[in-house]
């Protein structure tokens, strides 16, 4: 019984929190790692676009619960999502039309790409201020649980309770035929395999007729998919701060160069790595210990915590640096050696 | 790689974490096409006549260069190092401005054309390096070389195999993981995945054993006598010129001698200067 508590502990405080801000991570880093590997560079304003396009989420969700239009049990977030993902697109095909494309056209070297979205960041950033402003918002309705603690009590008998939020089943299921979804697209289609091509020999592409203004255009729309996508599902899952969104641009940064660069495979596992490191760092485990080792006692006022969820970024800040140092090829083999 | 690059000892650049300069490309891809102008009576089957120019704003490389292939031939351009021979081949395929001259294939003139707009016009080309998707299996390379066409790349596929049995049994292969001589014969392949009407060759024989050099030869006179017209670029000019229906020595950018394989292999100045007695 204890084991089974201790288990039940387990998953409630730390797997599946987890397992879903592994999954919005890990989505996050898609965008990240595909823009790295096609457009070849780190996108700065990456977090901040995804808080644009969360913002037009919850507009539209807003106005959609105004028009009393509703999926129940799923949030209605979920039908707002698909023309916010047109409307971002679009802001994005026109910055890069505004931007990045000036450079392209230059040849100009990488790091001014990444200079240049460093700007953009900023100007995202004002934009999502105009749109909404800078404060808290919610957007979640339907059902809340899928299994609630008392629920789960009465029905296994057990001393500890297990809660799973529909977001938090939402989120990784999305997530799952999302990544489905786009490894097809990019190992089985003919505009995937010549985004693929693109990455691999930029002039080659270009040789074998393939439009490279296509290929950045269709790169831009994924990734603003995306983008709308890990930023509704991570303010569904948690709540909707702009802000937030700038910060977990690091735990982005730190999947997607600790699964390998320019590795889509590299970037979920990344994504699942920070996101369960950050967890365990933080989680106080006395209750988990209680369980598994009675007679062990840890002391008055020791939680078993390594460290204040205020610290939780520390971990990204620390897996990044192992990884940089001793494998900085990423764990699966990135495009940066 | 453009001349940003140069600017502060290249820094920032080389941090691969947060750029990914592999691959990059030295084609704007940004260009648009002009329209297609008219051929002229007479005209060889490609030809890019009077070229004059050069890389970006940099000096000219060509000067009055002429450079031709007629259906069925193989044209070779021979010459010394820096004597503009890759330039002439890029100029022809679109990849540098010309100031002057004009390039016209099948009865148009597509001087405008941008390159992604020369290979949909049945322009093939094989750059001297880079020429292959390295971490793509040899077969989706193959399949990107026929990335214009719409209908049924099977059994140009199979014909591309049985050209090049070697890289046939290594199909799910990734390509960046063959020989040199594999990979060449990859990068050929690719460009007749998208049966073009003329097949430009950058020095296709560069880097490889005598033995490969041999067969990639081999198989170079196979494809012209197959009826597709073959221009290519050679370091070897002596073998290149056995083979050659036509030969361009360049000089400087410049036309030096023009003739047939055999006449040049003749002509004593041309000899003396570039075969070696």
């Amino acid at each position: 019984m204890d084991i089974l508590n201790a288990l039940v502990v387990f998953l409630n405080f730390v797997f599946i929190p987890a397992a879903a801000y592994g999954a919005q991570l890990a989505l996050g880093a898609l965008g990240v790692t595909l823009i790295y590997g096609i457009l070849r560079f780190s996108n700065f304003a990456h977090g901040d676009t995804m808080a644009f396009g969360t913002a037009i989420v919850i507009l539209l969700t807003w106005g959609l619960q105004a028009l009393g239009v509703s999926i129940q049990p799923l949030p209605t977030a979920l039908l707002a999502l698909v023309p916010a993902i047109a409307l971002t697109a679009v802001l994005v095909l026109v910055t890069d039309r505004l931007v990045y494309r000036f450079y392209r056209k230059q040849k100009a070297a990488p790091i001014i790409f990444v200079m240049a979205s460093v700007g953009v960041m900023f100007v995202m950033n004002g934009l999502t201020r105009l749109l909404i402003g800078v404060n808290e918002q919610r957007m979640d309705d339907g059902a809340r649980f899928i299994i609630d603690v008392r629920t789960f009590r009465e029905m296994t008998g057990l001393t500890e309770g297990l809660a799973l939020r529909s977001t938090q089943a939402l989120t990784v299921g999305l997530a799952f035929v999302v990544m489905i979804a786009l490894f097809w697209f990019l190992n089985r289609t003919r505009s995937g395999k010549a985004m693929r091509a693109y990455s691999d020999n930029e002039d080659l592409a270009l040789l074998s007729g393939i439009d490279p203004e296509r290929v950045v255009r269709l790169t831009w729309i994924i990734a603003a998919g995306l983008m709308v996508i890990a930023g509704s599902l991570y303010g569904l899952d948690k709540s909707y701060r702009p802000f937030n969104y700038f910060q977990i641009l690091l735990p982005i940064f730190a999947a997607a160069i600790v699964g390998g660069l320019g590795n889509p495979l590299g970037a979920i596992a990344g994504g699942f790595l920070v996101a369960f490191s950050e967890v365990a760092v933080t989680y106080p485990w006395v209750r988990v210990v209680g369980y598994l080792a009675p007679w062990y006692d840890p002391g008055q006022g020791n939680l078993m915590q390594l460290l204040g969820t205020e610290y939780k970024f520390a971990v990204s800040f620390v897996i990044l640096i192992v990884v940089l140092l001793f494998r900085p090829t990423g764990l699966f083999r990135g495009k940066s050696v | 790689m453009s001349d940003q690059d140069a600017v502060f000892g290249n820094r920032g650049n080389r941090d691969l974490s947060v750029v990914n300069p592999k691959g990059r490309g030295t084609i704007d891809g940004t260009r648009r096409s002009g329209p297609l102008g008219e051929g002229r009576a007479g005209d060889p089957f490609l030809i890019g006549e009077n070229m004059t120019g050069g890389y970006g704003k940099g000096a000219d490389i060509l000067h009055d260069c002429t450079i031709a292939v007629e259906k069925g031939q193989i044209a070779v351009i021979v010459g010394p190092n820096g004597a503009g021979k890759s330039t002439a081949m890029k100029a022809i395929f679109g990849m540098l401005n010309l100031r002057q001259g004009s390039v016209r294939l099948n009865g148009r003139d597509i001087s405008a054309l941008n390159p992604q707009d020369r290979v949909k016009a049945g322009m093939g080309f094989v750059p001297q390096v880079n020429n292959i998707f390295p971490s793509m299996s040899v077969e989706e390379n193959l399949e990107m070389g026929a990335y214009i066409r719409r209908d049924d790349i099977k059994p140009t596929l199979e014909q591309v195999y049985e050209l090049f049995p070697a890289v046939a049994a290594k199909r799910k292969q990734a390509a960046g993981e063959l020989s040199g001589g594999q990979r060449q014969q990859v990068a050929v392949g690719r460009a007749l995945m998208t049966q073009p009407q003329v097949l430009m060759l950058d020095e296709p024989t560069a880097g490889v054993s005598p033995i490969v050099m041999d067969e990639l030869f081999d198989r170079i006179i196979a494809i012209a006598r197959g009826g597709l017209p073959v221009l290519m670029v050679e370091q070897n000019a002596r073998q290149a010129m056995m083979i050659a229906d036509k030969a361009y020595v360049l000089v400087q950018g410049a036309n030096a001698h023009t003739g047939t394989g055999k006449e040049l292999m003749q002509n004593d100045e041309v000899r003396r200067t570039f075969l070696g007695g």
